[in-house]
């Protein structure tokens, strides 16, 4: 049904198909960024010895998050006299459409995707970039000193690791020869490509810790010395956007990763008649409780290291790696 | 045709994620506007500062130091677009452009080498 659908010529009925469809995935996707703060206080509690969140919702905490947001939706909304009033609405907005406008592309199992474009791969990079502007503009618009310090500062962590990020995906794209993440994950049916891309991998994992601004790289949002960053002026549901903008892209660069490096929803040899979903979500899960793990138990990384460990280690350990994927392909793959 | 059509109603998804992405902000920001609170006083106006009286604007001229990432950014980035299409179509230009593009990526290397040995990564 959905093949004919796509192969008629659109129409108000189609705008209207796809609108209910994004709309299932949006409360999918804020369901899972609920649960995954509740998750990330649960696991960081467990982690310290402590219990973490158990009022709300029963002894496991499940309502934790839903209180916190409805908290938030009743708080006064406050904008500085100082501040340029139109940009200081905008940057939330802009901070967040394009976090949900990524996972368009992204393939979640052989028949659950939504937009199957060609360049899908570069269509991610390219959207994920623009958040960056929000970020800037919020820190910007706020007239604040810690603010436009702390945009400045986020602004040119994500452009620094942006490029470690993007160069190691190369070889994916080599081995694959497109940039349809369908294609990608097709391409794995055998051996998922972490074991052919290893540094590519591990490259990826560690920029897109830094994009994501997670421990140790959160130093945009590093309370002791910038107060909270480029968000210190925003309070309420404006200030909620930003923060939502943050885990939807853990959701979206979880799945990339998934997709790109861990085979999307192939299953591990033996193991076939598991649907592809579930694989894809076992996968999913890993990677987002390795990024939990992780904030529990490294500490945050200095400034000056910051800068110096994407352009010195990363971006280096990123080109050489293109190489190195062209030889496994030529001694492995032809 | 199917196939033109196919193309069409794909970038239809994506701009109906565009427009989901931007109500659910309006609309949530909307509809808070009906339950929240609005008593502004002067003091709430005000820019933090961490409690003193904030001075002067901080739309002022300073030195913004990560200017020379964003320049290195630009070039690396570009390189990438470069370096997209040739990863892409790899298995039709075989070694010749291997080697052509190794060449590239090391003059872009020496750019590297250049402002690691300038300083220009270093903070100071």
């Amino acid at each position: 049904m959905i093949e004919h659908l796509l192969q008629s010529p659109p129409g108000w009925i189609h705008f209207l198909i796809f609108f209910c469809l994004g709309a299932i995935l949006l409360a999918i996707v804020l369901g899972f960024v609920t649960y995954a703060i509740l998750a990330e206080r649960k696991v960081l509690g467990f982690m310290q010895i402590r219990i973490g969140p158990n009022r709300i919702g029963g002894r496991f905490g499940l309502l934790q998050t839903v209180a916190d947001v409805f908290k938030l939706l009743i708080k006064e909304d406050i904008i500085p006299k100082l501040a340029d009033r139109p940009l200081f609405i905008l940057a939330p907005i802009l901070a967040f459409a394009p976090s949900f406008l990524v996972l368009a592309v992204m393939p979640f199992s052989e028949n659950v995707k939504f937009a199957d474009i060609g360049v899908g791969l570069l269509y991610y990079i390219a959207v994920s970039g623009i958040s960056a502007i929000g970020m800037l503009l919020g820190g910007w618009a706020s007239n604040n000193k810690y603010s436009l310090l702390g945009g400045m500062r986020s602004a040119a962590q994500m452009i620094s690791y942006e490029i470690p990020l993007v160069m190691s995906v190369i070889g994916v794209i080599l081995f694959t020869g497109s940039l349809n993440l369908t294609d990608i994950v097709e391409g794995q049916k055998h051996v998922a490509y972490m074991f052919l891309s290893p540094i590519g991998f591990i490259v990826f994992f560690i920029s897109s810790l830094a994009e994501l601004s997670r421990t140790p790289f959160d130093l945009p949002e590093a309370e002791s010395e910038l107060v909270a960053g480029y968000h210190v002026e925003y309070s309420g549901f404006r200030w909620a956007f930003f923060m939502l903008a943050e885990y939807v892209y853990l959701f979206a660069m979880a799945s990339l990763m998934t997709v790109l490096f861990l085979g999307g929803w192939n299953p591990i040899p033996f193991l076939g008649f598991i649907p592809g979903v579930i694989w894809f979500a076992l996968k999913f899960s890993l990677i987002v409780f390795i990024m939990i793990w992780i904030r529990g138990t490294f500490p945050r990384i200095r400034a000056d290291q910051l800068m110096e460990f994407a352009w010195k280690v990363l971006l280096p350990l990123a080109l050489l790696n293109i190489f190195v994927s062209a030889a496994v392909k030529e001694l492995f793959l032809k | 045709m199917d196939l033109y059509n196919v193309y069409q109603n794909n970038y239809l998804i994506v701009a109906v994620f565009l427009l989901l992405g931007i109500l659910l902000p309006v609309g949530a920001l909307t509809a808070g506007r009906l339950l929240r609170p609005n008593r502004p006083t002067k003091e709430k106006a005000t820019t933090y500062e961490s409690g003193i009286e904030p001075f002067q604007q901080s739309w002022i001229q300073f030195n913004v130091r990560y200017y020379l990432f964003a320049l290195l950014f630009v070039i690396f980035d570009v390189e990438t677009v470069f370096l997209y299409p040739w990863a892409v179509a790899y298995d039709e230009l075989g070694l010749f452009a291997l080697i052509e593009m190794a060449i590239f990526v090391l003059l872009l290397t020496l750019g590297l080498v250049y402002a690691w040995k300038k300083k220009v990564l270093k903070w100071n």
